[in-house]
């Protein structure tokens, strides 16, 4: 897990160099099931329809709790959208894929 | 009270502890306030002031006890709730900076979250966590956590993590209160009050009449003796003020101590001295009596004592009243300037019953009176019954007297028989009971006032006739003629009459006087004539006694000689024998 959070820095890094169209935040509170869940979810979508656009940063609030009141977090784990605008949140261990992209905007709602 | 003391009686025993709230009574009715280290339930409908409550436990927290606090906010932005409680002097901005107070705000925008999968509330637990361990928090407020429920689907989880959340307070020690609204048929809108088990408050905002109460209610507290009434509760510029108002106990001290009516006239009536200080009088008379005059002088007196009077007015505004009183020579302003006097005036429609007595409650606490009028007190039945003005009336006088404060009352009575009734109900609460009544006689109508009753000391039977006149007010004796009492000129005219015959009768007195002296001339002349017939007679009576004397004293003379010739006749017999 360690792992991800130095990519994650690293992305970050990159992300500050040469903007990503993508800029994800994941939001967790320890290593719980939900939260490695969650992570290896967001990591595969991603990785199959984003590859290359996107940043994904991963906080864990037991280390930043200052973080959890910027970005108005309340459930764990939260995934928040910060760019492309407007900002938006997935609250749950992004189990349900379709929900997700949807969410993100990535592909279209089925009812619009 | 009594409660606390038999709380004391065993320190022994571990006692619930417990965090004052700094509101105005609700620590009295709670018997010392909110259970420390607990979550307290404040349930209600919108706009009952739930928020309000809970903010004014925060602030108080952290300027008067020095306890530290988290405002977790679900609904009201930061921004809004500093602007919110900035009109009752609450400046959350300067707490905030001085580390005594946190606000959070949580926002939720339902629009822009999407639930997918499991998740939990960790967030706002570490937010919680992080917001207390800041600042070192002791009191903590959640407004209004049911906004989750709207906010999220998945209600098995919130429901759990609401659990869960409030052990987490449980175990952070911090005394918490929880906001949430009336539901249909539970506290809550979604039942939240079966987590919170210890402290569950009420609050009510009931509409009779088009007036609305505010109404606080202690459901429970776990392990501790609270008040179960409701209780009325007041929101003005200085935050929430609840009352307890019905007091368990009656032991007040008394005094017997007398203070003037105001009327000096009057004061004779009741024994020459006035009330007793800290009795409650009733003064009841149909309108136009001069019951205000009354009430207006006894103010005066007491301002004129140096003692301070407390003047609630419930129809006529203060100006009113200190210009009718100018006009029969009383000048209350000066006692106003001085601050001596001080008006309290509103319409009895302004709200609702108990909302009055909270209201009198303050102004009394905060003004600190000697002296209290309320005028007149049937107004207020044009915003509750007569029952519920009398049960007002006797939490008032209950409380006035437990203060020492003398009250008087003013009550207008109509000609019905309904009405008679009403006015004697309230007459039995009081000590002193003065009645104004019209007296309609020879095309005029006048005022006759007696003392109906005057608890504990002696008082005049008698009607007297009161009279309001440019100078004040007086009372007179009515007089009672052929055709019943006698008022107004009708008296008037009965005492030129008693003149006249005065007058008549000094004169004869004085014819009489005359004749006396006169008959006392003669009579003198008389004793003069006899006496000196009597020493005529004396004198008559001397000489025939001298002349008696003188005739004993020849004759007893004339025997002698007599005697002394006849022996010596014998003794020439005697020798011419021998011879």
């Amino acid at each position: 897990m360690k792992a991800i959070k130095t990519m994650s820095d690293q992305q970050m890094n990159n992300t500050e160099q040469e903007p990503k169209a993508w800029e994800l935040r994941l939001y967790i509170a320890g290593q719980t099931a939900k939260s490695i869940a969650a992570i290896s979810n967001l990591k595969k979508y991603c990785e199959q329809h984003l590859a290359g656009q996107y940043s994904i940063e991963v906080i864990d609030l037991l280390v930043h709790p200052q973080l959890a009141e910027g970005d108005q977090i309340f459930a764990i784990p939260t995934l928040v959208r910060r760019v492309p605008e407007p900002i938006r949140k997935i609250i749950g261990d992004l189990s349900n894929e379709e929900k997700v992209l949807v969410g993100l905007n990535i592909i279209p709602s089925m009812v619009s | 009270m009594s409660l606390q003391s038999s709380t004391k009686q065993s320190p022994a025993l571990p006692i619930l502890s417990k965090v004052p709230t700094g509101i105005t009574g609700l620590d009295q009715i709670t018997n010392g306030g909110l259970p420390e280290g607990r979550p307290t339930l404040i349930c209600g409908q919108a706009g009952c002031g739930k928020t309000l409550m809970a903010i004014e436990f925060i602030v108080n927290g952290a300027i008067r006890y020095n306890e530290p606090g988290v405002f977790m906010a679900f609904e009201e932005r930061t921004e809004e709730l500093t602007q919110n409680v900035a009109s009752l002097g609450f400046d959350i901005a300067q707490l905030q900076r001085d580390k005594m107070i946190r606000v959070d705000h949580v926002h939720i925008d339902r629009s822009e979250i999407e639930e997918t999968g499991e998740y939990d509330l960790e967030g706002l637990f570490i937010r919680l966590n992080h917001a207390i361990d800041s600042i070192g928090a002791k009191r903590v407020v959640l407004d209004t956590i049911e906004n989750l429920f709207s906010s999220l689907t998945n209600e098995g989880t919130i429901r759990s993590e609401i659990r869960r959340l409030f052990s987490f307070l449980k175990e952070k020690g911090v005394t918490a209160i929880i906001t949430g609204e009336k539901g249909d048929g539970f506290l809550t809108r979604h039942g939240i009050e079966e987590y919170v088990s210890d402290c569950v408050i009420l609050l009510e905002n009931r509409v009779a009449n088009q007036i609305s109460t505010r109404l606080l209610r202690i459901v429970k507290y776990r392990g501790s003796i609270h008040g179960t009434n409701e209780y009325p509760f007041l929101i003005d510029d200085e935050g929430i003020s609840v009352l307890p108002v019905t007091s368990l106990i009656l032991e007040k001290e008394v005094s017997t101590e007398r203070i003037s009516s105001g009327i000096s006239s009057l004061d004779h009536m009741l024994g020459g001295q006035g009330f007793f200080h800290g009795s409650s009088i009733l003064v009841s008379g149909t309108s136009g009596t001069g019951k205000t005059s009354i009430a207006g002088s006894f103010a005066a007196g007491a301002c004129q004592r140096g003692e301070k009077c407390l003047y609630f007015a419930f129809e006529e505004s203060p100006k009113q009243i200190m210009r009718n009183m100018s006009s029969i020579g009383m000048d209350l302003s000066q006692f106003i300037k001085t601050g001596l006097l001080q008006f309290h005036a509103s319409r009895p429609t302004l709200y609702g019953l108990e909302m009055h007595l909270v209201a009198i409650h303050k102004a009394i606490k905060k003004f600190n009176p000697d002296v209290v009028v309320l005028d007149p007190i049937t107004n207020l039945t044009t915003v509750g019954s007569m029952s519920e003005v009398k049960a007002m009336l006797v939490r008032l006088i209950d409380f006035l007297q437990s203060a020492n404060i003398t009250v008087m009352f003013t009550a207008l009575t109509l000609n019905t028989v309904a009405d008679t009734q009403a006015d004697e109900g309230v007459s039995s609460l009081v000590d002193a009971w003065l009645q104004i009544k019209d007296i309609e006689l020879n095309g005029e109508r006048n005022r006759g006032l007696s003392v109906m009753k005057s608890r504990g000391m002696k008082h005049s039977n008698q009607v007297r006739e009161f009279i309001i006149s440019s100078e004040g007010l007086n009372l007179v004796d009515v007089y009672v003629g052929v055709d019943g009492i006698l008022t107004g000129s009708a008296r008037e005219a009965h005492q030129l009459q008693e003149k006249t015959g005065v007058a008549l009768h000094g004169h004869q007195v004085d014819r009489k006087d005359r004749e006396i002296s006169r008959k006392r001339n003669i009579l003198e002349a008389k004793i003069a004539s006899l006496n000196s017939e009597f020493e005529s007679a004396e004198e008559e009576l001397n000489r025939i006694y001298k002349e008696e004397e003188l005739k004993k004293q020849i004759a007893k003379q004339n025997r002698q000689d007599l005697t002394r010739i006849r022996d010596e006749g014998n003794q020439n017999d005697v020798r011419s024998t021998d011879e």
